[in-house]
């Protein structure tokens, strides 16, 4: 699946988007950041409190226990500031 | 009915936007027209531009669907909705909001729900660059503010889903 990062997500972790195959076992939005954190410093970093990060999934907005199954994009970011 | 919904880095016209809605149209009795404009200061730190970043793809359809929330919720004649991304400076239109209907209740109830949900649902992202102060003092990503997501749950009785 893709994933893709905003704003300060995509600072801390300092890309844009990636492509990634999440081990068995990873089954919600909440346990993919939990997953990531552990990948690095720049991910524990950009993860450091998941409950400020909100995600989507294929361009929706989902809450933390989201299921992740059959995702083809998911999406991390701050609370969002626009209009 | 009638929608726009636009992304763009140039600058928009809120008269022609406006006046687009209602042209040939005898039914709409009232038009509100509401203007987001960056400001010359983020919590009292003078401002040397702003740069919104956006969600391509998602950010558009965010804001259709809340478009489709405030016509299944109001009477309204027609919507359009222009939001920029890119770099503004003080000054610069950021957000265009025009709504009609036939009576101003409806037009400005639903400009207002229109903008609050934008405010924290679109996925834009605001950050800032300081101006003055000698040394540059980079760029800061703004905070969203709690008042603005206790002005979107005004409009549904239990917390929205987040």
């Amino acid at each position: 699946m893709k994933l893709r990062y905003f704003a300060w997500v995509r600072e801390r972790i300092g890309k844009p988007e990636e492509e990634i195959e999440p081990p068995a076992g990873i089954a919600t939005v909440s346990d993919l950041m939990i997953w990531l954190s552990q990948r690095g410093e720049e991910y524990a970093h950009a993860f450091e409190n998941p409950t400020v990060i909100r995600a989507a999934i294929d361009r929706a907005h989902v809450r933390a226990d989201a299921a992740i199954l059959g995702a083809r994009e998911i999406a991390f970011f701050p609370p969002m500031t626009g209009g | 009915m009638a929608a726009t919904v636009r992304l763009q880095r140039e600058p928009f016209d809120a008269g022609s936007e406006a006046a687009k809605l209602r042209r040939g149209r005898g039914d709409i009795g009232a038009v509100v027209t509401f203007t987001g404009i960056c400001r010359q200061d983020e919590a009292g730190a003078p401002l040397a531009a702003m740069t919104l970043e956006h969600y391509p793809g998602m950010a558009e359809a965010e804001i259709v669907r809340h478009v489709e929330a405030a016509e299944r919720r109001w009477p309204l004649l027609g919507v359009a909705v222009v939001h920029r991304y890119g770099r503004l400076e003080p000054g610069e239109e950021i957000v265009l909001v025009v709504t009609a209907a036939a009576h101003r209740q409806d037009a400005f109830a639903a400009a207002e729900f229109l903008m609050d949900y934008l405010k924290t649902r679109a996925p834009f992202w605001k950050q800032v660059e300081l101006a003055g102060s000698g040394r540059p003092r980079g760029k800061i990503w703004v905070d969203a503010k709690q008042s603005d997501d206790a002005l979107a749950d005004r409009w549904t009785p239990r917390r929205a889903a987040e």
